[in-house]
């Protein structure tokens, strides 16, 4: 956890009192509802179909559980006793009032919390691999380069109303666990041949209405010219970057307007007077930042645990939890546990005060009192030791989070859709829920193996469908609600050779009700043309392409004009 | 006349700002007094304003670059850099790159959609003359220059990063 030194936390402190200040003049009818909107948005709160929504940072998924207690608490005063957690490791109230906003951000405060450009056209919450730090594959702790970042783009004057939203990823393993080539700037560590760190940039990535890949601007960045080469990026965004058309804004748009070499020429051109200027980064801070996170002292543990062991042995429950929500960890004798929130029947990344309060127990007991929020939408306990992982598991399973499906198909990503956002087409938590009822035989479903199965309610892609394995996108025909799915989509190269890439659409949408028939004979073509259960469904998809896939679903090509026909005279 | 805040006081504004008009590239007279023009109308005769009475100072429209004036920018005593609407950010950079790479030390004025709650950026930006929007409150506005006491980043009031004032203070 990084600790807030007194400038961090004053700077934290002021911005309350600049927006309690701007809630009061926007009350008393001094602020318009516009100019009240840009200021609000860059304090996270949103005003939703329901109520006011407020997005609150986790900066790079990273908990202390004082913050979550602070969260629980907060969640039972100003709003109804619950929380999401959403694909940006971020947490989201749906029902807080807006003029207790202020009152809220006080509170978060008192923790080193915040809702600092959660929103808005400005830089968000910078995101990383929620086993950072911990990873047996690490190339960098990224924590401590998230901090940077945090440090330099909060109230980044000059980056004060950029022409769009600004999302930033940053991973620092081998495998990519952040979706750096779907950011509009990513991120990877790479080592050189003497071992010094740079990074490998990506830019103009991103879902959305225009889902792309990022382009490789630099193999190479030695890490001194982190942010000055940033500030090249950024700058050049900033000036040139379209604010005609809000659907046209972000820099995706500006990289394939330019192209991505005259992009490139154009950021080394600014970078040129940039480069080696004050905010050249020297080992010193980098220190420092390292220095102010608190580490766990861990113990000397040998690398298995034989009380472990037999509880393996001898309990298949337990067994295929293992198999599925613990991860290997870089020091021996310790694990990561990953708490399911994607149990069936409650919307994916939904969290109640009391299992807050239940999970900072656990954390508290078991991995020193921090924990992390993935991108996945679930938690993290990342220093457990194997031989504490039996009761870990029972205290999991009595809470609802022991759901052994991490990598598997119910562990769908879902935004919260038309139940609560304002631009949703269409309602997303009951097909998440309908499918995982389906899918509800854990044999079955360890069987099919690992896929991601993402779903959003509209094409602003905040379930990342572009990329999930299988997508599903809610869309709207004649004020009614539609389900279109795509195959083949991959958030990154968790395992090597499999880079990411974005769904293809497989033909006409559904109706709610048929998505799940769909979905299973999706995976049941996959289950019929798979070589072995180690081929997953998307290494399936990119050997034989999408048109078996089509047919399974569709019928044959010539049969398929006719049930076009049919459907859609049934819409 | 109108007010303005400069160097975080209340101030009168002596100058007059000259819209953009068809008659930019025309040959007509210039009003006198302390005036300040479009781009394309200094671009266009530049070398009539020597022999003028009254200071001359340009003003950038959001979608034209400091570039336009590098070479030139000490021959102002004003560079007005205008916001069409609020949230429009591009001269928050083109402020930064005149200051700080274009070496302009007069008077720099945000006008056009200039509002209370974006003036303490404005500043850190380099701006050191806001013509509010006509609706603001003036006298209250001036309290927002205090609004944060630091900025972790590099700034024209702030040419030094946190990281490195830090260190240089000796602080851990």
């Amino acid at each position: 956890m990084y600790l807030y030194d007194e400038i961090d936390q004053k700077l934290v402190d002021e911005r309350v009192i600049q927006f309690r200040d701007q809630t009061r003049r926007y009350l008393a009818g001094k602020l318009s509802e516009d100019e009240f909107r840009a200021l609000r948005l860059r304090n996270g709160l949103y005003v939703q179909r329901y109520a006011p929504m407020l997005r609150i940072a986790i900066p790079y998924g990273l908990l202390s559980t004082r913050q979550l207690r602070k969260l629980a608490e907060i969640s039972r005063k100003f709003d109804r006793g619950y929380g999401h957690f959403s694909t940006r490791q971020n947490l989201q109230l749906n029902w807080p009032k807006l003029a207790r906003v202020p009152d809220i951000l006080a509170e978060l405060a008192t923790v080193q919390m915040h809702a600092i450009q959660t929103s808005g056209n400005s830089f968000r919450n910078i995101t990383t691999d929620h086993f950072a730090g911990v990873a047996r594959d690490e190339i960098v702790d990224s924590f401590v380069w998230c901090e940077v970042i945090r440090q330099w783009s909060t109230f980044n004057p000059e980056f004060s109303y950029l022409p769009r939203k600004f999302k930033f990823a940053m991973n620092g393993a081998r495998a990519d666990r952040a979706a750096v080539a779907v950011h509009d700037i990513g991120l990877h560590a790479v080592r050189d041949a003497k071992g010094e760190v740079g990074f490998k940039v990506l830019v103009g990535g991103g879902l959305g209405r225009t889902p792309t890949i990022g382009f490789v601007i630099r193999e190479f960045l030695p890490w001194p010219h982190l942010l000055t080469y940033a500030e090249a990026i950024l700058r050049v965004y900033n000036r040139y970057g379209r604010r005609d058309n809000i659907h046209k804004a972000r820099i995706k748009i500006l990289v394939k307007e330019r192209g991505p070499e005259k992009f490139r020429e154009e950021v080394e051109a600014e970078w040129a007077h940039l480069k080696d200027g004050p905010s050249t980064l020297v080992r010193e801070e980098i220190e420092r930042i390292e220095s102010r996170f608190s580490r766990p002292s861990y113990a000397n543990l040998p690398a298995t645990d034989t009380r472990l062991e037999a509880a393996l042995a001898s309990d298949r429950a337990f067994s295929s939890w293992n198999a599925r929500n613990v991860t290997p960890h870089k020091r021996p004798g310790y694990a990561a546990v990953t708490l399911s929130l994607k149990k069936t029947g409650v919307a994916p990344g939904d969290i109640t005060a009391e299992q807050m309060d239940a999970v900072a127990d656990l954390a508290d007991r078991y991995s020193f009192g921090e924990l992390r929020v993935s991108h996945e939408q679930n938690l993290i306990l990342a220093d457990v030791q194997q031989a504490d992982l039996p009761a870990l598991w029972q205290a999991a399973r009595a809470l609802g989070f022991a759901t052994p499906n991490v990598g598997l198909l119910t562990n769908l990503i879902c935004c919260p859709g038309g139940d609560f956002c304002s631009l949703a087409n269409a309602k997303s938590i009951p097909v998440a829920e309908a499918i995982q009822q389906r899918f509800d035989d854990l044999d079955y479903l360890h069987d099919i193996g690992e896929i991601d199965l993402n779903i959003s309610g509209c094409m602003n892609a905040c379930g990342h469908h572009h990329v999930g394995h299988i997508g599903i996108l809610g869309v709207d025909k004649n004020g009614e609600e539609w389900y279109q799915i795509q195959i083949g989509g991959n958030q990154g190269e968790i395992r090597p050779g499999t880079a990411a890439s974005l769904g293809k659409v497989i033909g006409p949408s559904f109706a709610r009700a048929e998505v799940p028939d769909v979905i299973e004979r999706l995976i049941e073509c996959y289950l019929g043309k798979r070589d072995s259960d180690a081929e997953r469904f998307i290494d399936v998809v990119r050997r034989v392409g999408v048109e078996p896939f089509k047919e399974s679903v569709y019928g044959k090509a010539d049969q398929r004009s006719a049930r076009r026909r049919g459907h859609l005279a049934a819409a | 006349m109108a007010k303005l805040i400069k160097d975080r006081r209340v101030a009168a504004d002596t100058w007059q700002l000259l819209e953009r008009g068809p008659e930019d590239d025309s040959a007509a007279a210039l009003p006198g007094g302390d005036l300040i023009v479009p781009l394309s109308l200094w671009i266009a005769r530049r070398g009539d304003f020597g022999a003028r009475k009254g200071e001359i100072g340009v003003w950038l429209d959001a979608h034209e670059g400091p570039e336009a004036i590098a070479n030139e920018v000490g021959r102002f005593a004003v560079i007005a850099l205008r916001f069409p609407k609020f949230g429009d950010g591009r001269a928050y950079s083109t402020a930064r790159l005149l200051r700080e790479r274009y070496g302009y030390r007069g008077e720099l004025r945000a006008v056009g959609d200039v509002l209370h709650d974006h003036l303490y950026f404005m500043e850190q930006c380099g701006f050191d003359a806001f013509a509010l929007r006509e609706d603001q409150d003036t006298q209250e506005a001036l309290s927002v220059f205090s609004t944060f006491s630091d900025g972790y980043q590099t700034s024209v009031l702030r040419p030094a990063p946190l990281f490195r004032r830090r260190l240089a203070a000796g602080k851990p």
